[in-house]
Protein backbone atom coordinates (compact mmCIF):
# COMPACT_ATOMS: atom_id res chain seq x y z
CA UNK A 1 0.00 0.00 0.00
CA UNK A 2 1.45 3.37 -1.25
CA UNK A 3 1.27 5.64 2.55
CA UNK A 4 -1.33 8.58 2.01
CA UNK A 5 -2.66 11.61 4.14
CA UNK A 6 -6.48 11.41 4.71
CA UNK A 7 -8.39 14.55 3.36
CA UNK A 8 -9.40 15.30 6.99
CA UNK A 9 -7.74 17.46 9.68
CA UNK A 10 -8.23 17.08 13.20
CA UNK A 11 -7.26 20.61 15.71
CA UNK A 12 -7.77 21.41 19.03
CA UNK A 13 -10.47 23.81 19.94
CA UNK A 14 -9.47 26.10 23.09
CA UNK A 15 -13.35 27.54 24.65
CA UNK A 16 -15.32 27.68 27.17
CA UNK A 17 -17.80 25.49 27.37
CA UNK A 18 -20.96 25.01 30.17
CA UNK A 19 -18.63 27.95 32.25
CA UNK A 20 -15.66 25.62 32.20
CA UNK A 21 -12.69 26.29 29.65
CA UNK A 22 -12.02 23.23 27.24
CA UNK A 23 -9.68 21.26 24.94
CA UNK A 24 -11.80 19.99 22.51
CA UNK A 25 -10.45 17.83 19.70
CA UNK A 26 -12.35 18.67 16.57
CA UNK A 27 -11.83 16.85 12.75
CA UNK A 28 -13.29 18.10 9.66
CA UNK A 29 -12.98 17.84 5.58
CA UNK A 30 -14.92 19.21 3.20
CA UNK A 31 -16.35 22.74 2.31
CA UNK A 32 -20.06 23.83 2.05
CA UNK A 33 -22.84 23.64 4.16
CA UNK A 34 -21.36 23.15 7.87
CA UNK A 35 -22.70 19.30 9.21
CA UNK A 36 -21.89 18.56 12.63
CA UNK A 37 -21.84 14.85 14.09
CA UNK A 38 -22.23 14.11 16.97
CA UNK A 39 -21.19 10.52 18.16
CA UNK A 40 -22.44 8.08 20.20
CA UNK A 41 -22.70 7.46 24.03
CA UNK A 42 -18.76 5.94 25.12
CA UNK A 43 -17.53 6.60 21.81
CA UNK A 44 -15.79 9.39 20.21
CA UNK A 45 -15.58 10.95 16.42
CA UNK A 46 -13.53 8.50 14.63
CA UNK A 47 -16.86 6.75 14.29
CA UNK A 48 -17.80 9.27 11.65
CA UNK A 49 -14.52 8.68 9.53
CA UNK A 50 -16.19 7.21 6.74
CA UNK A 51 -18.12 10.24 6.13
CA UNK A 52 -15.10 12.85 6.41
CA UNK A 53 -13.36 10.52 3.87
CA UNK A 54 -15.96 10.51 1.02
CA UNK A 55 -15.75 13.25 -1.50
CA UNK A 56 -19.34 12.55 -2.49
CA UNK A 57 -20.21 14.33 1.05
CA UNK A 58 -17.53 16.63 1.43
CA UNK A 59 -17.84 18.50 -2.53
CA UNK A 60 -20.99 19.96 -0.93
CA UNK A 61 -20.32 19.90 2.90
CA UNK A 62 -18.09 21.08 5.76
CA UNK A 63 -18.19 17.86 7.87
CA UNK A 64 -17.07 18.67 11.75
CA UNK A 65 -17.09 16.01 14.17
CA UNK A 66 -15.80 16.98 17.85
CA UNK A 67 -15.22 14.60 20.39
CA UNK A 68 -17.46 15.18 23.84
CA UNK A 69 -15.78 16.47 26.64
CA UNK A 70 -14.47 13.18 28.49
CA UNK A 71 -14.51 11.24 25.01
CA UNK A 72 -11.71 10.48 22.23
CA UNK A 73 -9.11 12.80 22.29
CA UNK A 74 -10.93 15.82 24.26
CA UNK A 75 -10.00 15.79 27.88
CA UNK A 76 -12.13 15.85 30.82
CA UNK A 77 -12.58 19.77 32.53
CA UNK A 78 -9.92 20.42 35.01
CA UNK A 79 -11.07 18.61 38.34
CA UNK A 80 -12.80 15.91 36.59
CA UNK A 81 -11.16 13.74 39.54
CA UNK A 82 -13.68 14.93 41.82
CA UNK A 83 -16.72 14.67 40.20
CA UNK A 84 -18.91 11.83 38.99
CA UNK A 85 -19.56 12.39 35.14
CA UNK A 86 -23.18 12.99 34.03
CA UNK A 87 -24.62 13.71 31.10
CA UNK A 88 -27.76 15.80 31.21
CA UNK A 89 -29.96 17.53 28.30
CA UNK A 90 -29.60 20.61 29.51
CA UNK A 91 -25.88 20.34 29.51
CA UNK A 92 -25.62 18.56 26.36
CA UNK A 93 -27.93 21.12 24.07
CA UNK A 94 -25.59 23.93 25.25
CA UNK A 95 -22.42 22.04 24.48
CA UNK A 96 -23.82 21.59 21.14
CA UNK A 97 -24.51 25.40 20.50
CA UNK A 98 -21.40 26.76 22.40
CA UNK A 99 -19.89 24.56 19.65
CA UNK A 100 -21.72 25.46 16.69
CA UNK A 101 -21.09 29.45 18.08
CA UNK A 102 -16.88 28.87 18.80
CA UNK A 103 -16.73 27.56 14.82
CA UNK A 104 -18.54 30.68 14.29
CA UNK A 105 -21.21 28.01 12.08
CA UNK A 106 -24.47 29.78 10.17
CA UNK A 107 -27.21 27.30 10.25
CA UNK A 108 -25.28 24.21 10.38
CA UNK A 109 -27.04 20.96 10.10
CA UNK A 110 -26.79 18.42 13.02
CA UNK A 111 -26.66 14.95 12.62
CA UNK A 112 -26.25 12.57 16.03
CA UNK A 113 -26.67 9.29 16.58
CA UNK A 114 -28.25 7.30 19.82
CA UNK A 115 -27.63 9.83 22.31
CA UNK A 116 -26.86 12.20 19.43
CA UNK A 117 -30.22 10.77 17.28
CA UNK A 118 -31.67 11.65 20.84
CA UNK A 119 -30.28 15.63 21.69
CA UNK A 120 -30.86 16.82 18.42
CA UNK A 121 -34.92 15.90 19.05
CA UNK A 122 -33.89 18.09 22.02
CA UNK A 123 -32.50 20.57 19.58
CA UNK A 124 -35.73 20.67 17.36
CA UNK A 125 -38.18 21.14 19.76
CA UNK A 126 -36.10 24.31 21.74
CA UNK A 127 -34.03 25.62 18.94
CA UNK A 128 -34.97 24.50 15.57
CA UNK A 129 -34.61 28.33 14.07
CA UNK A 130 -30.83 27.73 14.66
CA UNK A 131 -30.35 24.78 12.09
CA UNK A 132 -30.65 24.27 8.21
CA UNK A 133 -32.22 20.50 9.03
CA UNK A 134 -31.93 17.78 11.91
CA UNK A 135 -30.75 14.43 11.21
CA UNK A 136 -31.57 12.32 14.03
CA UNK A 137 -29.51 8.62 13.83
CA UNK A 138 -31.55 5.61 15.45
CA UNK A 139 -33.49 8.30 17.39
CA UNK A 140 -35.95 7.39 19.77
CA UNK A 141 -37.75 9.24 22.25
CA UNK A 142 -36.97 7.24 25.28
CA UNK A 143 -35.30 3.86 26.42
CA UNK A 144 -36.20 2.29 29.76
CA UNK A 145 -32.53 0.82 31.31
CA UNK A 146 -32.54 -2.85 30.71
CA UNK A 147 -29.41 -4.03 32.15
CA UNK A 148 -27.97 -2.42 35.38
CA UNK A 149 -25.26 -0.04 34.25
CA UNK A 150 -23.41 -0.14 37.46
CA UNK A 151 -21.84 -3.15 35.63
CA UNK A 152 -20.11 -0.68 33.57
CA UNK A 153 -17.91 1.09 36.16
CA UNK A 154 -16.33 -0.73 39.08
CA UNK A 155 -13.28 -1.89 39.68
CA UNK A 156 -13.31 -5.63 39.26
CA UNK A 157 -15.00 -5.53 35.88
CA UNK A 158 -13.33 -4.16 33.16
CA UNK A 159 -14.69 -1.27 31.99
CA UNK A 160 -13.58 -0.89 28.17
CA UNK A 161 -14.43 -4.81 27.80
CA UNK A 162 -18.04 -4.92 29.13
CA UNK A 163 -18.73 -1.57 27.45
CA UNK A 164 -18.10 -3.63 23.79
CA UNK A 165 -19.65 -6.43 25.17
CA UNK A 166 -22.66 -4.37 26.20
CA UNK A 167 -23.11 -2.96 22.65
CA UNK A 168 -21.87 -5.56 20.52
CA UNK A 169 -25.24 -6.94 19.62
CA UNK A 170 -26.37 -3.91 19.14
CA UNK A 171 -24.04 -3.96 15.66
CA UNK A 172 -26.03 -5.67 12.89
CA UNK A 173 -25.48 -9.11 12.19
CA UNK A 174 -24.72 -8.54 8.59
CA UNK A 175 -21.71 -6.00 9.17
CA UNK A 176 -18.99 -6.54 7.88
CA UNK A 177 -16.09 -7.88 10.56
CA UNK A 178 -13.98 -4.77 9.85
CA UNK A 179 -16.66 -2.51 10.49
CA UNK A 180 -17.85 -4.18 13.70
CA UNK A 181 -14.19 -4.89 15.31
CA UNK A 182 -13.57 -1.10 14.99
CA UNK A 183 -16.58 0.32 16.31
CA UNK A 184 -16.29 -1.55 19.01
CA UNK A 185 -12.97 -1.07 19.83
CA UNK A 186 -13.80 2.82 20.07
CA UNK A 187 -16.20 1.11 23.48
CA UNK A 188 -13.24 -0.51 24.45
CA UNK A 189 -11.15 2.83 24.66
CA UNK A 190 -13.74 4.63 26.42
CA UNK A 191 -12.77 6.25 29.82
CA UNK A 192 -13.83 4.85 32.66
CA UNK A 193 -17.12 5.92 33.80
CA UNK A 194 -17.73 7.58 30.30
CA UNK A 195 -20.34 5.33 28.69
CA UNK A 196 -22.05 4.90 32.47
CA UNK A 197 -22.18 8.63 32.58
CA UNK A 198 -23.84 8.88 28.80
CA UNK A 199 -26.45 6.71 30.04
CA UNK A 200 -27.87 8.76 32.60
CA UNK A 201 -29.11 11.08 29.74
CA UNK A 202 -30.31 8.14 26.92
CA UNK A 203 -31.98 6.43 29.82
CA UNK A 204 -33.11 8.52 32.69
CA UNK A 205 -32.65 12.37 31.82
CA UNK A 206 -33.18 12.62 28.12
CA UNK A 207 -36.73 11.26 27.71
CA UNK A 208 -38.35 13.68 25.41
CA UNK A 209 -41.68 11.71 24.67
CA UNK A 210 -43.79 14.28 26.42
CA UNK A 211 -42.50 17.21 24.33
CA UNK A 212 -42.72 15.30 20.98
CA UNK A 213 -45.99 16.70 19.74
CA UNK A 214 -44.55 20.02 20.60
CA UNK A 215 -41.63 19.15 17.54
CA UNK A 216 -42.47 20.43 13.89
CA UNK A 217 -40.64 19.54 11.29
CA UNK A 218 -41.98 22.27 9.73
CA UNK A 219 -40.30 24.55 11.46
CA UNK A 220 -36.98 22.88 10.58
CA UNK A 221 -36.86 19.79 8.35
CA UNK A 222 -36.04 16.31 10.43
CA UNK A 223 -34.85 13.69 8.89
CA UNK A 224 -34.94 9.91 10.72
CA UNK A 225 -32.80 7.24 9.71
CA UNK A 226 -32.85 3.91 11.59
CA UNK A 227 -30.99 0.59 11.36
CA UNK A 228 -33.76 -2.63 11.35
CA UNK A 229 -31.62 -4.13 13.99
CA UNK A 230 -31.19 -1.72 16.59
CA UNK A 231 -33.15 -3.30 19.19
CA UNK A 232 -31.88 -0.40 21.62
CA UNK A 233 -33.34 2.51 19.24
CA UNK A 234 -36.09 0.99 17.67
CA UNK A 235 -37.77 1.01 14.46
CA UNK A 236 -41.15 1.40 15.86
CA UNK A 237 -39.68 4.10 18.61
CA UNK A 238 -37.94 5.92 14.92
CA UNK A 239 -41.76 5.41 13.80
CA UNK A 240 -43.38 7.24 16.71
CA UNK A 241 -41.19 10.37 16.60
CA UNK A 242 -41.77 10.65 12.69
CA UNK A 243 -45.79 10.20 13.36
CA UNK A 244 -45.37 12.83 15.79
CA UNK A 245 -42.98 15.27 14.60
CA UNK A 246 -43.66 15.32 10.58
CA UNK A 247 -40.06 13.95 10.06
CA UNK A 248 -39.40 12.12 7.72
CA UNK A 249 -38.31 8.19 8.68
CA UNK A 250 -35.97 5.66 6.83
CA UNK A 251 -35.69 2.33 7.85
CA UNK A 252 -32.20 0.96 6.46
CA UNK A 253 -32.23 -2.57 5.76
CA UNK A 254 -29.10 -4.54 7.21
CA UNK A 255 -27.82 -2.02 9.18
CA UNK A 256 -27.82 -1.50 13.19
CA UNK A 257 -27.13 1.02 15.76
CA UNK A 258 -24.11 2.55 14.71
CA UNK A 259 -24.61 2.64 10.78
CA UNK A 260 -21.99 5.13 10.12
CA UNK A 261 -19.06 3.16 12.30
CA UNK A 262 -20.22 -0.54 11.23
CA UNK A 263 -20.59 -0.21 7.53
CA UNK A 264 -20.12 3.28 6.35
CA UNK A 265 -20.65 2.38 2.66
CA UNK A 266 -24.10 0.78 3.33
CA UNK A 267 -25.08 4.25 5.59
CA UNK A 268 -24.20 6.93 3.20
CA UNK A 269 -26.17 5.30 0.25
CA UNK A 270 -29.40 6.18 2.80
CA UNK A 271 -27.40 9.38 3.58
CA UNK A 272 -26.85 11.14 0.11
CA UNK A 273 -30.77 11.26 -0.59
CA UNK A 274 -30.83 13.27 2.36
CA UNK A 275 -28.63 15.38 2.16
CA UNK A 276 -28.82 16.61 -1.52
CA UNK A 277 -32.84 17.40 -0.27
CA UNK A 278 -31.06 19.41 2.44
CA UNK A 279 -28.70 21.19 0.16
CA UNK A 280 -31.33 21.77 -3.40
CA UNK A 281 -33.83 23.27 -0.48
CA UNK A 282 -31.18 25.64 0.69
CA UNK A 283 -30.52 26.64 -3.19
CA UNK A 284 -34.60 26.75 -3.27
CA UNK A 285 -34.92 29.00 -1.15
CA UNK A 286 -31.98 31.17 -1.91
CA UNK A 287 -33.32 31.30 -5.95
CA UNK B 1 -29.77 -27.60 20.52
CA UNK B 2 -26.35 -27.55 22.26
CA UNK B 3 -25.37 -31.02 21.26
CA UNK B 4 -22.19 -29.73 18.90
CA UNK B 5 -21.65 -26.62 21.51
CA UNK B 6 -18.45 -27.60 23.05
CA UNK B 7 -17.00 -28.67 20.03
CA UNK B 8 -17.71 -25.65 18.23
CA UNK B 9 -16.50 -23.69 21.27
CA UNK B 10 -13.02 -25.42 21.73
CA UNK B 11 -12.16 -25.50 17.94
CA UNK B 12 -12.48 -21.66 18.17
CA UNK B 13 -8.93 -20.58 19.08
CA UNK B 14 -10.42 -16.85 19.48
CA UNK B 15 -12.78 -17.76 21.24
CA UNK B 16 -10.89 -19.77 23.70
CA UNK B 17 -8.30 -17.26 24.36
CA UNK B 18 -10.52 -14.60 24.87
CA UNK B 19 -12.04 -16.64 27.75
CA UNK B 20 -8.37 -17.75 29.04
CA UNK B 21 -9.08 -16.67 32.16
CA UNK B 22 -12.83 -18.16 32.57
CA UNK B 23 -13.43 -21.09 35.09
CA UNK B 24 -17.04 -21.83 35.93
CA UNK B 25 -20.53 -23.22 34.96
CA UNK B 26 -23.27 -22.11 33.86
CA UNK B 27 -26.84 -23.03 33.39
CA UNK B 28 -28.77 -22.65 30.14
CA UNK B 29 -32.61 -23.06 30.79
CA UNK B 30 -34.30 -24.02 27.20
CA UNK B 31 -38.40 -24.00 28.58
CA UNK B 32 -37.94 -26.29 31.40
CA UNK B 33 -34.77 -28.31 29.96
CA UNK B 34 -31.84 -27.19 32.00
CA UNK B 35 -28.09 -27.34 30.66
CA UNK B 36 -24.97 -27.05 32.94
CA UNK B 37 -21.76 -25.75 30.78
CA UNK B 38 -19.35 -26.09 32.62
CA UNK B 39 -16.16 -23.98 31.58
CA UNK B 40 -12.63 -24.54 32.20
CA UNK B 41 -9.49 -22.16 30.79
CA UNK B 42 -12.39 -20.76 27.84
CA UNK B 43 -12.45 -24.43 26.87
CA UNK B 44 -16.47 -26.08 27.49
CA UNK B 45 -15.55 -28.94 30.22
CA UNK B 46 -18.95 -30.53 29.78
CA UNK B 47 -22.29 -30.17 28.97
CA UNK B 48 -24.87 -31.82 31.27
CA UNK B 49 -28.16 -31.76 30.60
CA UNK B 50 -30.54 -32.02 33.56
CA UNK B 51 -32.81 -32.68 35.42
CA UNK B 52 -30.56 -31.74 38.42
CA UNK B 53 -31.10 -32.46 42.06
CA UNK B 54 -28.61 -29.82 43.58
CA UNK B 55 -27.53 -28.15 40.67
CA UNK B 56 -24.22 -25.85 41.14
CA UNK B 57 -23.68 -23.17 38.73
CA UNK B 58 -22.64 -19.30 39.48
CA UNK B 59 -25.47 -17.97 36.70
CA UNK B 60 -27.96 -19.06 34.92
CA UNK B 61 -29.57 -18.07 31.49
CA UNK B 62 -33.17 -18.57 31.58
CA UNK B 63 -35.70 -18.35 28.10
CA UNK B 64 -38.45 -20.46 25.93
CA UNK B 65 -37.28 -22.69 23.45
CA UNK B 66 -38.79 -20.34 20.69
CA UNK B 67 -37.07 -17.51 22.45
CA UNK B 68 -33.99 -19.19 21.78
CA UNK B 69 -34.85 -20.49 18.38
CA UNK B 70 -35.22 -17.03 16.96
CA UNK B 71 -31.57 -15.88 18.62
CA UNK B 72 -30.25 -18.68 17.15
CA UNK B 73 -32.24 -18.27 14.17
CA UNK B 74 -29.76 -19.09 10.65
CA UNK B 75 -31.09 -15.63 9.07
CA UNK B 76 -31.08 -13.14 11.58
CA UNK B 77 -34.49 -11.91 12.81
CA UNK B 78 -34.54 -7.73 13.75
CA UNK B 79 -34.97 -8.01 17.37
CA UNK B 80 -34.10 -10.98 18.25
CA UNK B 81 -30.39 -10.77 17.23
CA UNK B 82 -28.54 -10.60 20.82
CA UNK B 83 -28.90 -11.83 24.38
CA UNK B 84 -29.88 -8.77 25.31
CA UNK B 85 -32.47 -7.81 22.85
CA UNK B 86 -34.06 -10.60 24.79
CA UNK B 87 -33.40 -9.34 28.09
CA UNK B 88 -34.92 -5.99 27.13
CA UNK B 89 -38.38 -7.65 25.67
CA UNK B 90 -38.42 -9.56 28.96
CA UNK B 91 -37.94 -12.99 27.13
CA UNK B 92 -34.42 -14.01 28.74
CA UNK B 93 -33.80 -13.92 32.21
CA UNK B 94 -30.38 -13.44 33.51
CA UNK B 95 -30.10 -14.30 37.36
CA UNK B 96 -27.09 -15.29 40.04
CA UNK B 97 -23.99 -14.11 40.57
CA UNK B 98 -23.47 -12.46 37.10
CA UNK B 99 -19.91 -11.33 38.08
CA UNK B 100 -18.31 -14.13 35.62
CA UNK B 101 -21.01 -13.09 32.84
CA UNK B 102 -20.52 -9.84 32.86
CA UNK B 103 -16.70 -9.45 33.12
CA UNK B 104 -16.15 -11.55 30.27
CA UNK B 105 -19.33 -10.60 28.10
CA UNK B 106 -17.88 -10.84 24.65
CA UNK B 107 -16.73 -14.10 25.80
CA UNK B 108 -20.24 -15.58 26.75
CA UNK B 109 -21.80 -13.72 23.81
CA UNK B 110 -19.30 -15.74 21.69
CA UNK B 111 -20.63 -19.05 23.20
CA UNK B 112 -24.11 -18.57 23.19
CA UNK B 113 -23.25 -17.33 19.56
CA UNK B 114 -22.12 -20.95 18.40
CA UNK B 115 -24.92 -22.57 18.74
CA UNK B 116 -26.64 -21.01 16.22
CA UNK B 117 -23.48 -20.70 13.92
CA UNK B 118 -22.02 -24.30 14.05
CA UNK B 119 -19.00 -25.02 12.33
CA UNK B 120 -19.34 -25.32 9.04
CA UNK B 121 -17.91 -28.97 8.79
CA UNK B 122 -20.92 -29.81 12.36
CA UNK B 123 -23.41 -27.80 9.75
Amino acid sequence: MSPRFEPAIGRYLHLDLLGKPHRLYVEEAGAGIPLICLHTAGSDGRQYRGLLNDARITRNYRVIVFDMPWHGKSSPPVGWENEEYRLTSRDYVRMILEVSAALELDKPVVMGCSIGGRIVLHLAHEHPEKFRAIIGLESSPKVDPYYDVSWLHRPDVHGGEVSAGIVSGLVAPTAPDDGRWETLWHYMQSGPGVFKGDLHFYMIDGDISGKLDEIDARRCPLYLLTGEYDYSCTTEGTLEVARRTGAQATIMKDLGHFPMSENPEKFIGYLLPVLEEIRSDKQASAA
Amino acid sequence: MLEHLAGDVNADANLVRRGKHVKTSFLIAIDNADHIVRIEHGRIVSVTPGPFITPNYAFALRASRDAWEKLWSATPIPGYTDIFALVKKKLLRIEGDLHPFMSNLLYFKGVIAAVGHPRKEAA
